[in-house]
Parts: structure tokens; sequence; C-alpha cells
């Protein structure tokens, strides 16, 4: 019989429901079989003009009915198509899920399709005045519904059931990770037995694109999209903005096991620390990022020689994979140029808020496939980072505990520790 | 009383009335207050405007400052009085300790840039590749942080340093509630010993008019208070620049550091009425119940925005309590979105400190509460969905 209560007295937080979207496809069978076999998703994005762009690709996600909607219809979209293969796997009713939501979504604009169309309905006066002139002539609430910051949420909670008061939340990149954080510890508050989790981001638009690009954040090798995303190599250049989707049912081990649920994996650990250095760079010594994996390992009650698989964030920015290498090898010591270290987001790109809960995702199918993704288009090591990456092809291992690292603009650091079986 | 009781020990305020807790007991106190109003800027909408605020009083760096809009200016300024408060500003320690979680909208677009688009887009028809050309050589490339939702805790930790960890809720007045129920779960677990809460709001801009506008919420004609909006032009919601930050800590931790103790945070509870099938007035009943009241007439702070459906339900509940006492806020400061609830909470917990209760805000609809209030409810039942109580008890 596994224990039911982890090294602090706290619940055992289960996983028994997992579903994902990505540029490589829908649900987890399709993107694993892309993920192992090195695919790319990115590609020449189509959804708008790129004239005037600098990045002209992305790792979009094209083939769902609202991807030429908008960015709120196509976040509900993810989030509702990730939710919903989560809570069939986890055997429990998608329509009365009965424990809370947590959501980590891109916050919310008007978008300019609506923009203009509002404002071109009209020839009177003009700027904004026109604007509210017309907005409170509408007699629909769809435009309004994708400018409030908690309808994704609502209508997710509508549609599963889900219990209470859902919470948005936003911590940049790192969002998918808090989402999945804050279901662990309402678990181990005793306040439900389950919680949804779901990351979602379906906000690459042409602005967005442009902000990060103007922010020089991106890739601009646009020759050859699926060599753009190249973590932890010399020529990384940049992330390549990207869409997508991760959700987990999470469950208390107890409640999990009473119901005769499969176990997909455990949620030992989660860590944070905030960075008070500058608004998009991290401290230069590390030190937060350090001290958030730290913080997950702590929480997790394991050694850093219980870890045997890093999943990345590796953004592929010149900063991020350096600072990452720092962290990494500071907490490791010798050990960091022998672990295996990798980066999907080599192949799917950066899902910004989702990327958290995406890749908490390829975490746990990484320990249930006894597979490593490997990092693709490491062709050109960066000589100052020595590290395992994976390069280019999947690697079969076995893994019982993985760290998964999200770090974010605003010196937000999340880190996640994952364990195939319970202690 | 138990070492893991959740306690207010420091109060950050902002609105039309002015800066602190103080200034705020001292207006609000006054019998017939009138609202500081502008009813010109915006027309047909009423605002409450931002004081006159020195920036440098919180926020040291004038390259800080730079980085930010007003929106997170204001907050991360709300944020500094309330550690200053709790004396927790400038203790390297309590701060790379602390946790905050922080309720928010998004921050100000480039008004000029987006009207200039739209004036462009009346006589092109290639709208998209406008926005291209336009966007990619207009925007300011710092902006783009002013606007992040999570950048307002990103300043408060860079001018602040608070660093435990860092979290951002999102979706109007129940971001608010979810910020202050999770931060006090944390305390009363033992996750947190101490934790920084809150949001800001500023209205004056006309992208934050138009989020309430795209439903026709906003009331238009002569300003009247909260509860006497119904049937006016409009849709009953006058917003107002503010916020508030709470600094909440664990009993022991605040006794053992020797600090003032505003007010115990007792119950907060949350809830989701799915308000087309007609259940909010049940579930605001339900919540009541949560919220464990005590016996007596019991004083409300309420953050009623003033928009009809909801104002309305919340109103015919507390009507149909006779104990609860109803001081809606936003008479006098506007609707605050994202700050309404640790706004009502602050207000709340600087009635039982101060051993009164608030003289009525609309004297033809509010009732007198005479005695010193040792219970304060605050609640927060959002304009369009969400809604929360808290109860605030003396400390």
């Amino acid at each position: 019989m596994a224990n039911l209560r982890d090294h602090m007295g706290r619940p055992i937080v289960a996983v028994t429901g997992i579903g994902v979207v990505t540029s490589l496809g829908v649900g987890k069978k399709d993107n694993w079989a892309a993920l192992t076999s090195g695919k790319s998703g990115i590609h020449p994005i189509t959804r708008f003009p790129v004239d005037h762009l600098n990045t002209r690709i992305s790792g979009m996600v094209d083939f769902l009915p609202s991807s030429s909607k908008g960015a709120s219809p196509l976040t509900y979209e993810l989030a509702e198509t990730a939710a919903l293969e989560a809570v069939s796997e986890a055997g429990l009713d998608s329509g009365d899920f009965g424990g809370p939501l947590f959501l980590a979504s891109p916050p919310v604009e008007l978008d300019w399709a609506d923009r203009f169309s509002l404002y071109n309905s009209d020839k009177t006066d003009s700027g904004a005045e026109r604007l509210l002139r017309v907005a409170r002539g509408l007699k629909e609430l769809d435009i309004f519904d994708t400018t409030q910051f908690g309808t994704i949420a609502d209508r997710l909670a509508d549609r599963f059931g889900t219990r209470g008061l859902p919470i948005t939340l936003s911590t940049a990149c790192a969002s998918g990770a808090t989402a999945i954080q804050l279901g662990v510890e309402a678990i181990r508050r005793g306040e439900c037995d389950k919680a949804l989790s779901i990351g979602a981001d379906g906000s690459a638009t042409a602005e967005a694109l442009i902000r990060f690009s103007l922010l020089s954040a991106l890739s601009t090798h646009n020759d050859i999209p699926e060599k753009a995303s190249k973590p932890f190599s010399k020529d990384r250049d940049g992330f390549v903005l990207a869409e997508g989707s991760g959700a987990l049912v999470l469950e208390s081990l107890e409640a999990a096991l009473a119901r005769g649920a499969t176990i997909l994996g455990i949620m030992r650990g989660c860590g944070e620390k905030a960075d008070d250095f500058h608004r998009t760079r991290s401290k230069p010594d590390g030190s937060p990022a350090i001290a958030a994996v730290r913080a997950a390992l702590a929480d997790a009650g394991l050694s850093e020689d219980e870890i045997d698989y890093v999943n990345a964030h590796g953004t592929s920015t010149p900063e991020n994979d350096k600072m990452e290498h720092l962290s990494l090898s500071t907490v490791f010591g010798e050990r960091i140029g022998s672990m295996p270290i990798s980066s999907n987001k080599s192949m799917i790109g950066h899902t910004l808020s989702a990327a958290g809960a995406v890749e908490a995702a390829f975490s746990l199918l990484t320990m249930r496939e006894s597979v490593i993704p490997p990092t693709i288009n490491y062709d050109n090591p960066d000589p100052a980072i020595v590290l395992d990456v994976v390069p280019n092809e999947k690697r079969n291992a076995q893994v019982g505990t993985v760290l998964s690292n999200s770090f974010g603009f605003g010196g937000q650091n999340t880190c996640l520790v994952m364990a195939r079986e319970p202690v | 009383m138990s070492s893991h009781d959740v306690v207010i020990t420091g109060i950050g305020l902002v609105s039309s009335l002015g800066e602190g807790p103080d200034a705020h007991w001292q207006k609000l106190s006054q019998a017939g207050l009138e609202p500081v109003l502008d009813a010109t800027r915006f027309a047909p909408y009423t605002i409450h405007p931002l004081p006159e605020i020195d920036w440098n009083l919180q926020i040291a760096k004038r390259g800080d400052q730079r980085q930010m809009e007003t929106w997170q200016r204001l907050g991360t300024y709300v944020a500094g009085l309330a550690l200053d408060d709790a004396g927790i500003k400038g203790n390297d320690e309590l701060c790379a300790t602390m946790d905050m979680v922080v309720a928010a909208g998004g921050g100000e677009r480039d008004e000029a840039v987006d009207a200039a688009i739209l004036a462009a887009s009346e006589s092109r028809n290639d709208r998209d590749v406008l926005l291209n050309e336009k966007l990619t050589t207009e925007l300011r490339p710092t902006l783009f942080l002013a606007q992040l939702s999570n950048l307002l805790a990103g300043n408060i930790s860079i001018v602040h340093k608070v660093t435990g960890s860092s979290r951002t809720f999102m979706g109007e007045e129940g971001a608010g509630v979810s910020a202050v129920e999770t931060a006090a779960a944390r305390i009363r677990s033992g996750q947190s010993t101490h934790v920084l809460v809150g949001g800001a709001f500023q209205t004056e801009h006309s992208d934050m008019l138009l989020g309430y506008e795209l439903a026709g919420y906003l009331h238009r004609g002569p300003w009247k208070p909260v509860w006497q909006r119904q049937g006016a032009e409009g849709g009953g919601v006058v917003t107002g620049s503010g916020g508030a930050f709470l600094v909440l800590e664990q009993r022991e931790h605040a006794r053992s550091r020797g600090r003032k103790i505003y007010a115990e945070l007792g119950p907060v509870v949350s809830g989701r009425a799915r308000r087309r099938n007609g259940e909010l007035n049940a579930e605001i009943t339900t919540l009541l119940k949560q919220a464990a009241l005590p016996d007596g007439d019991l004083l409300t702070i309420s953050g009623a925005s003033g928009a009809h459906v909801a104002t309305a339900a919340e109103k015919a509940v507390i009507e149909a309590n006779s104990a609860l006492t109803a001081r809606a806020f936003s008479t006098l400061t506007g609707h605050m979105k994202e700050a309404q609830f640790p706004f009502a909470v602050a207000l709340a917990a600087l009635a039982v400190d101060r051993k009164a209760a608030y003289p009525v805000f609309d004297a033809a609809v509010e009732r007198p509460y005479d005695g010193a209030p040792t219970s304060v409810l605050a609640t927060a039942i959002g304009y369009h969905q969400f809604e929360g109580l808290g109860l605030v008890k003396a400390g």
C-alpha cells in the first residue's frame, strides 16, 4: 500500500488525466509521436499578412475551428480540447467535474478585427469617442465577453461543471506551471480532492508578435522554419511564438486510488522565487532561478541526486538558455554535464501561458513511456553551455523523476518536480 | 483565536478621496461627504479621478517610474503604502520571504497609435497590412511591459523587493476575491507567514471605460449614489481610479515582531452564480450562510458597482437580512474593478480598528449604525460575474 501522505504530512497529489494540444496536433498520441520523432511544428505564418514583419514563422495552432476567430475563442477552444482529453482519461464526468478550476491564459484585449469593425460601423466623431459610442449601442455580448479576463474560465466552469469561483492567472511564461501549483496546493490544504489545471494560449496575433519582436525576443530565422528554435545552440537568436494547451486532472492519491483510477504520475513538489532585478532579464548570478529549483526539490523532499531528467524552459533566447544553464549547473554541480536535459520548445516553440502545463504533460509522458524527447536543431552547440541536451534524437531511458522549469518576464520563476510512482 | 489566524497588519489605499488609511478614515467618517467627480473629461461618463500623487514617495527611481504607465505606477505605489504601514518596507529579510498575490487586469494601450490606425482604416481595405505597418514603426517597445498583467507584480518585486513568490490573478472583481481568499488560505495552512495582496485600477483611459461599455455597463447623465442608479440612463457603473493593498499576516508572526493588528480576517468565501439562470440572489444568500456571520447588526461594506442587475440583487438580499447595514463605498470612490474587494476589506478593517461605523454614504437608502462594530462584512458582487464576501473581526 502506497503512502498517502508526503514527507511533510500533506496529501500526495496524483495525476489521473492529461490533455495536450500544440502545433504538432491534437491529443497526446499525435503529439508524442511527433515529439519523439523530432518533428517540428514551426511553420510560416498564414493567419495574417507578414508584410513589414521581421519574424514570419510561428508555432500557431492553425487547424482548429476557432483558429481564425481571434485570441479569446481560440484560447477557449484550446483549453476545452485539452481539458476534455484529460477529464475523459481520468474517467470523470466531463459535465460535472466537481473540483476547482485553475486556468493559465493570456491577458485579453479587444481584438483588432473587432476594433476595426466597431469603428467603421459609423462615421460620426473619431477615435475612442466613436468606439465608446458604438460600443454602448451593441445588442450582443460577444465582443464584450472577449474583453473580460474572467470569461474563458467562466465558460470552462460551465462546460466542465467545476466547483466554485474559477481562478484565471498569469505569471507570464510560467503561468501553466503556476496553474498546476495552485491545484496541487488546494489539494494539499484539503480544500478539495481533485482539481482541473489548464494552461492555454491562442494569443499569437500580429500585435503580440510585433510586441515580442520589438523587444528583440523572437527568432528571425524565417527561411527554414523548423530549424528556427534551437535551444542551447550557439546560433540561437530568440524564441518562436507558439500556441497550445495542456491540462492535468490532479487528485489526492487517496481519492484516486479509492475510485480505482489509473495513476499517471505524481506531482511531488513545486517551488517558486520572484526576481527583483529587471522586467525582462534575470539577476546575473541566477539566484532567483536557483532558489526556485531548490524550493521545488525541498518541497518534493528530493535531493539533487534524485532528479533523473530536466524538462528545460529552454526558450532558445540567448539570455534564457545561458541563465538556465548557470542555474542548473549551480544546483546540480558536476552532475549537470551527464544528466539529460531537453527542450520541448525546439519542436513546438514557446507556447507562453500554456508552456508550463504543456511541458508538464510531456514530462509525465516521458516517465510513462521511458522515452526522452530530444532537443532538435542542436547542430552547433554553444561551447559555454555544456549539457547533455539529448541532441536531435529521442533516447530510451528509465525516468523516475523530472524537474520542469518555467521562467517568465516580470521575474517569474516556477519549477515543478514530478515522479512516475508514488513513494 | 489561534496562532495561524490571519490578521491585517498593513493597509495601502488610494482613491479620489486621497491616500492612506488615515485620510480615508477621516474623509469617510464625515457625514454628507461629497464625492470627487470629473464629469467632463470622459463625458457622457463621470469618473472619480486620481488625487495628486507624488510617485517619488514610493517609487524612488525615476527609471522605474518611466518603465510603467499609470496603472502599474499606481499599484506599485499603493503596495508600497501597505508595506510601509506594516513596517515591512525596506526590511530585506521580510520582503524576500513575503508572498504576493496581485489581482490585475491589463495596462494602458497607446491611445494615439490606436486612434491613428483606426483613422487610417477608414480609407484602407488592407487593414491587416496597415496594422503591421503602424505597429512595427509606432509602438514604443517597452510599452508591452507596461501592459502585461503580471508586470504590476513584477514591478512590485523590482521596486519593493517582495520576492517570496509572485502570482497574478485575473478576472475583474473575482480576481480580487480569489487573491484575498488564496492568500488567507496560505496563511491558515502554514504555507505563508505574510502575504501582500491587492490590486489597482486606473480608469482614466478610454480602453478601461470601453471594457465596461461594450456591454453598456456605464452610468450616463447626472451622478447618483450607487443604490439609486436603477432606471437612470446607462448601465449604472461609475468608475474610479484607485487601489488597495493589504498585508495579511499569521497572527503569531505579527505578534512576534510586535506589530499593530488592525483586525482579524475571518472567513472569505467566493462563488460563481450562473446569472443567466437567475441564480444570483440565491448565490449571495448561500455565501452569507457560508461566511458564518455573527448575531446582531452587521456593518456591511458593500462593493456594489451600481450595475443594474447585480446591484439590485445585492440590495434585495441585504434588505431581506435585517441585520445587514450596508455602506456602498463606490458611491464615494467609484468602481475600482480588481481592487474592489481588497478595498472593501480594508474599509471593514478600519471600522473594526477605530471601533466606529461609517456614517451613511447615501442618506436616502442606507440606515445609520450605532455602536462599535466588532465584526464587519465586506462584499464584492461582480458587475458582470463572480461574487465574494469576507468577514473582518476585531483583532
